[in-house]
Parts: structure tokens; C-alpha cells; sequence
């Protein structure tokens, strides 16, 4: 079997002197999609800005491989040009600079980085259009400035519509599906699901249930209090749903 | 005796032989009021509120020599690096305030349209209808410098263009200082853009040069009833340099005014744009643009004056500051009980790359009229973190990220130029500039 491609063992994480993760360990395997759900406050959001390398956390214990090396020591642009993508819960609105001056900046800047030519403007613009087919976005996003006055469903297909140029390894989905409506929904998650692979890995970050019956994933962890209190297959989503995350306070010894 | 005295006695003995070379009476007559005025009020301090952010002492202080028009062949690489290339219309060059017909090149001009040396206009037959130009209202105390320009102003440009002519290609007016072999030197440039009504023309004014000169340039722009006039001004002035500036136009009705100023240069700058409304339904927008580091002082004014009703006002001004540079804003607005129906808006925003760097930004409106629509904003602020690291998130390293947000801050006000040749060059300036501030804060304390 191949190596997994992201083990976390033992990940205490503060922020401000204040413990958010107190012990997390999972392992996601290549071309598995595993969700992680877990209430408010639970440290979902801070896990996946930990693994995307956003300052201002202190990882107190624990260590975090990806594909066998130590990922927290990398700047988040090393990370990124080495195939991990956060999709943000909230994407930031940069005014002034355009989307395709954007993502070509970026997607050169990681193909420099794996050694390959950098994509000239024709090819660029090519890919670019393909790629919106995936989330039904239209042609002029491409030149209005990234996230600027977009709606908020906008914003969440201009996340996944950033992961199909950019193709990552690893993929972190932070609550992707807060604030979409269900026909956006569908399109996010089918775009999602066209970008599933072998040696893709997804993480998808939610709070609800709704959007694993649009991308049904291989395995479910619960996130309360810091810990994965619970593991299993895509039956624990719909168990949660039915019981709320109230009914795994005794599992995780620490109710949230 | 100090050197501000020493240069008080340099000053009024220039000013005494430009008295008595020849020119026409109504011109003396104005150069030995503005003279008086000047030595009465002598250089700003600190106490007047137009100058409450700026201390001029180092420049009176200094000592400088104000050359006579001569051999410019020597500041001819200068003079070319300052141009725009690749812009077609004429191009005028100074040297040191004197006009170099050798560096500047006129090409064919539409019947009646002027475009030439002051000193050369001032010497020709027909003065009678440049006195009518001037401006009869004096200077005040805040305009010392003005006062001085046209005490000393002894060249710079007039350009007059007809009723109805529109002018597609800039002209641009190129003005380079450089030391002397006997060190600094000062220079007073004047400009006068009288455009007809119905007339249309873009005035580049380009102020570079080597070295601690003292420039105080003034630039009066006439824009008649329903005419289009475009301004300008390109301040890459030695970082050493002392530069002065100040830009006043006057609008007709139903005129349209539209300035842009881009600051890079000088250690210590000054800019002064004026506007008067003097008729109705005017229209002027006011942009402006500045990059600074190091340890430079840039202090950028506006006024514009709503004299009557249906005029528009539009501002937006925005500065970058790195190092330990001191920028500052002051919008000054004022709607006077005649002016109904004005339209004033404006905003001043500032973006600071070290901590160190320092803004003061004041709007001041006054308004005496009951049925306007005025509004202002300023802000100062750093690079936004969260911006930043959504950029580094996919992939971009911390000074391309850096460079990106600033230049995006940036291209709010370069993109409003109209023109796409000078917009290209303007974004290239502004680029190189962004650039070296933006890797100097990402190697600094941007990374932490």
C-alpha cells in the first residue's frame, strides 16, 4: 500500500496560550475523501488552517507528515507549491488584483516549484475556461478582482474553481458548504467530485451532514473538544445527524 | 550673517536685475507686488496650518545658485530618461528652469495653438493678452512659495490653445534641475495652460533631476467654458531634492478638469493642487498618487473652491509609505452660500509598509450652502494579514504577495488615467518603485 498521504500523531495546537487542539491524530490515505465534523468551538477550522500554515498557532506536541515529511515546517507557500489547498470558509476579498493575474502568479509559482515550464497566456486562458466549466462560473470572473463583491456562493466556487487550476495533492475544504444554498451546493460538490483521485486526498470540514450526501466520503472523523473522539464510515455522518454531536459527549469524556 | 539671510541677499538681488531687464509693464508691475509680498511673508512656518506638517527650514537654510540659461547639453541623458518614450506630441525641456530648444522637439501645431517658452512669449510683441491671464486675487500667507515663482520665474512653458482645437497627443513639459559645478541650484518653472473654449488638451509636467536643488515650480491652468484640460504632474525629483509644487486652475462653465499627480520623488516634497470653480456646471477630478521610503517628507494639499452652483468635485488620493517617511494629506473643500447643487467628494486612503512610517490626513470641508452632497473618508492602514496569507496559501512567497497587495492598493488610482500609453508608463514608475519598497518589507519585518 502506498504511504499514507497526510499523518497527523499527536497534535496539541494553542492559540494565545489557550489550548484548541489537545491530541488529534488521523491518517488520511492517497484518493481517500474523509469528512470531519464536529460542533462549534471544536477546532475544525483551526486544524485546517494549522495544516494550510497560517500564523499565529503554537503547536505545543505532535507532528504532522505529508507523504513521509514534516509539513509544519514549511512556509505556507512551500506547502502550497507542494500540493496542499485550503479552501477558505472565508475566501478574502482582494480588491485590485484580478483573478487570472492571480492564479496564473500562483499556478507558476508551483510550477516553477515541481520544475516545469511556466504556462504561456494562451495555454493559461485555455485552462482557466475549462476549468469554470467544472462550477458553472462565468467567463468574466476571470477578470473582476478575486472575491471582490462576489456573493457568498460565488466565493465558495471560486474556492473549488482555484483547486481544479491549481490540481493539489492534499485538499482542505473548510466548511465549504456554510452559506450555500442547495443548488450551489450541488455545483460545489460536483465539482468537488470531478476532482477526486488516486492519489488525491480531500479533507472536508463541516458541521453538518447536508454535504456528504452531495460528496460521500470515505470516512468520518468527529471532532469534539480537541480530539477525534470518533472514526467511522459515512453511517456515523447520518448517525450525528439523527443524535446531534450532544449524544457524543460521554464517547469524547469531555462534552462540548 | 546665516545662509538664510546670505540667500534672502541672493534672492532680492536676482529679483533686482530681473527688474531691470526688460518686460512688459504689467509683468513687473506683478513681479515687484509678488517680490514685496514674498519678502514680507517670508518662507512658511510650521505655525500656519497649510504648513502645521512641514518644516521648510532645511530649504532656507540651504544655499543655492540659480544658473543662467546656457550650455544644456550636459543634463541632455537626463532630460531623455525623464521623457515619456513612445508618447507621440511635443516635448518641451528645462534645464534648470530655462527652456533647451536643443532637447525638446515641437513638431507641426494646429493653427493658433501655442505651445512654447515663457520667457520667448514674454519677450514677444503681443503681451497684452497675457496680462489678461493673470490672476488678480493675491496670494496668501500659505502661498509664500507661489509668491516667490512669480517674483523669480524667469521661464517655463505657455501653452494656448484655440476654441474648439482639441489636442489629441500630450504635450509634455519636461523639466530637469542639477547641480552646478558650484553646487545646488534653484529654479522657479512657471506654467500657463490657457485652453479656449470647447478646447481639449493633456499637459504632462515632469519634474526629475540629480542632486539637493530647490525646484518650486507654479502651474496656472485656465480651462474655458466647456473645454477638457488634463494635468499631470510626474514628481521623480532626486531624493535629495527640495520640491515644491503647486497646481491652480481656474474653470469655466461647463469645463472639465482632471488632475493626477504622481509623487515619488524628493526628500522633502510639497504639492498644492487649487481648484476654482468660476462659473457653473464644472467638473474636476483630483487624483493623485504617492510612493515614498527612506526618510522622505511628502505633504500633498488640495482646495477646491465651489464659487457656484452645478459643479462636481471627485478626490482620491493615495499614498504608500515605507522607511521612516512622513506623508501627509490635507483636502481642503469649500462650498460657498452661492454654490447649491455641488457635488464634492473625497478620499484619501494610506497604506503603511513599516511601522515606523508615519501619515497625517485631515479633509476639511466647509460648507455654506443648504442643497450639496458632500463626502469624505480617510483611512490609514497595513497590508491586510488575512489577504496575505490567502496569497501565500497559494503558492506566491511573501514578497510577491506583498508586491501584489500594493500594487492592487495602487492601481485604484493609476488605472483612472485615461490615456493607455501614459497609463502604461505611469504603471511602470509606480511598479519599480512598489517593488523595491515591497521586497525591502518582506526581507524586514513583513516576514515575521
Amino acid at each position: 500500500m502506498a504511504e499514507p498521504l497526510l499523518e497527523i500523531r499527536g497534535l496539541h495546537v494553542e492559540v494565545d496560550g489557550k489550548p484548541i487542539l489537545r491530541g488529534i491524530d488521523l491518517v488520511l490515505e492517497q484518493g481517500e475523501v474523509a469528512a470531519i465534523m464536529g460542533p462549534n468551538g471544536s477546532g475544525k477550522s483551526t486544524l485546517a488552517h494549522v495544516l494550510a500554515g497560517r500564523e499565529g498557532y503554537q503547536v505545543t506536541q505532535g507532528e504532522v507528515r505529508y507523504l513521509g515529511r514534516d509539513l509544519l515546517a514549511l512556509p505556507a507557500e512551500e506547502r502550497a507549491r507542494e500540493g496542499v489547498f485550503l479552501a477558505f470558509q472565508y475566501p478574502v476579498e482582494i480588491p485590485g488584483v484580478s483573478n487570472t493575474y492571480f492564479m496564473r502568479a500562483a499556478l507558476n509559482a508551483i510550477r516553477k516549484h515541481r520544475g516545469l515550464e511556466e504556462l504561456d497566456g494562451l495555454d493559461f486562458v485555455k485552462l482557466l475556461r475549462e476549468k469554470l466549466k467544472l462550477i458553472h462560473l462565468e467567463q468574466d470572473l476571470l477578470n473582476r478582482p478575486v472575491n471582490a463583491g462576489f456573493s457568498g456562493g460565488e466565493k465558495k466556487r471560486n474556492e473549488i474553481f482555484q483547486m481544479a487550476v491549481l490540481e493539489p495533492r492534499l485538499a482542505i475544504l473548510d466548511e465549504t458548504d456554510s452559506g450555500l444554498d442547495i443548488d450551489a451546493l450541488r455545483i460545489v460538490s460536483d465539482g468537488v467530485n470531478a476532482l477526486r483521485g488516486k492519489e488525491r486526498g480531500i479533507l472536508v470540514v463541516t458541521h453538518y451532514q447536508r454535504l456528504l450526501t452531495y460528496i460521500v466520503p470515505d470516512r468520518v472523523h468527529v471532532l469534539a473538544g480537541g480530539r477525534i473522539v470518533k472514526t467511522g464510515d459515512r453511517t456515523l455522518a447520518l448517525e450525528l445527524e439523527e443524535k446531534g454531536y450532544a449524544g457524543l459527549g460521554a464517547a469524547a469524556g469531555n462534552p462540548a | 550673517m546665516t545662509s538664510h539671510a546670505t540667500m534672502k541677499d541672493a534672492r532680492t538681488a536676482r529679483w533686482a536685475e530681473i527688474d531691470r531687464g526688460a518686460a512688459p509693464a504689467w509683468l513687473q508691475a506683478a513681479r515687484r507686488t509678488a517680490f514685496e509680498r514674498s519678502m514680507a511673508l517670508g518662507f512658511p512656518t510650521t505655525r500656519l496650518e497649510a504648513w502645521r506638517h512641514t518644516d521648510v527650514t532645511p530649504i532656507a537654510r540651504a544655499t543655492f545658485a540659480a544658473p543662467e540659461a546656457g550650455e544644456s547639453s550636459r543634463m541632455a541623458p537626463l532630460a531623455a530618461a525623464a521623457t515619456l518614450a513612445g508618447i507621440a506630441g511635443p516635448v518641451l525641456v528645462f534645464v534648470n528652469g530655462h527652456y533647451a530648444p536643443a532637447l525638446s522637439k515641437s513638431g507641426a501645431l494646429a493653427p493658433g495653438v501655442r505651445i512654447e517658452s515663457l520667457a520667448a512669449a514674454w519677450a514677444g510683441r503681443d503681451t497684452a493678452r497675457l496680462e489678461s491671464y493673470v490672476d488678480p486675487e493675491p496670494e496668501t500667507a500659505a502661498h509664500a512659495f507661489t509668491a516667490l515663482n512669480t517674483a523669480l520665474a524667469v521661464d517655463g512653458a505657455l501653452i494656448v490653445i484655440p476654441r474648439g482645437v482639441r489636442l489629441e497627443a500630450p504635450i509634455q513639459l519636461v523639466f530637469v534641475a542639477g547641480p552646478e559645478s558650484d553646487g545646488p541650484v534653484e529654479s522657479h518653472p512657471r506654467v500657463l495652460v490657457v485652453a479656449g473654449p470647447d478646447s481639449q488638451a493633456t499637459v504632462v509636467e515632469i519634474h526629475a533631476g540629480q542632486g539637493a536643488s530647490f525646484t518650486n515650480a507654479s502651474t496656472e491652468i485656465i480651462v474655458g467654458d466647456a473645454a477638457t484640460v488634463t494635468h499631470h504632474r510626474i514628481q521623480r525629483a532626486s531624493e535629495a531634492a527640495f520640491h515644491i509644487a503647486r497646481t491652480q486652475a481656474r474653470l469655466g462653465r461647463d469645463a472639465h478638469f482632471e488632475s493626477f499627480v504622481l509623487g515619488l520623488g524628493a526628500a522633502l516634497g510639497r504639492n498644492d493642487v487649487d481648484v476654482r470653480f468660476d462659473a457653473t456646471g464644472g467638473e474636476c477630478t483630483l487624483d493623485g498618487l504617492w510612493i515614498h521610503a527612506g526618510t522622505q517628507h511628502a505633504d500633498h494639499q488640495t482646495f477646491v473652491d465651489h464659487r457656484e452652483p452645478h459643479c462636481t468635485s471627485r478626490q482620491l488620493y493615495k499614498g504608500v509609505l515605507g522607511g521612516t517617511a512622513h506623508g501627509v494629506f490635507n483636502g481642503r473643500v469649500l462650498v460657498r452660500p452661492n454654490a447649491q447643487q455641488t457635488n464634492a467628494q473625497q478620499r484619501n486612503n494610506n497604506l503603511l509598509l513599516s511601522k515606523a512610517a508615519l501619515v497625517d490626513t485631515k479633509p476639511e470641508l466647509e460648507i455654506h450652502a443648504d442643497d450639496v452632497r458632500c463626502t469624505h473618508g480617510a483611512t490609514i492602514g497595513r497590508l491586510d494579514s488575512q489577504a496575505l496569507f490567502y496569497l501565500r496559501s497559494r503558492g506566491l512567497d511573501a514578497p510577491a504577495a506583498y508586491e501584489m497587495l500594493v500594487q492592487a492598493f495602487a492601481r485604484e488610482v493609476l488605472e483612472r488615467t485615461r490615456d493607455a500609453a501614459l497609463r502604461a508608463a505611469y504603471d511602470g514608475m509606480a511598479a519599480e518603485r512598489l517593488l523595491a519598497l515591497a521586497a525591502g518589507i518582506a526581507a524586514g519585518e513583513g516576514a515575521a
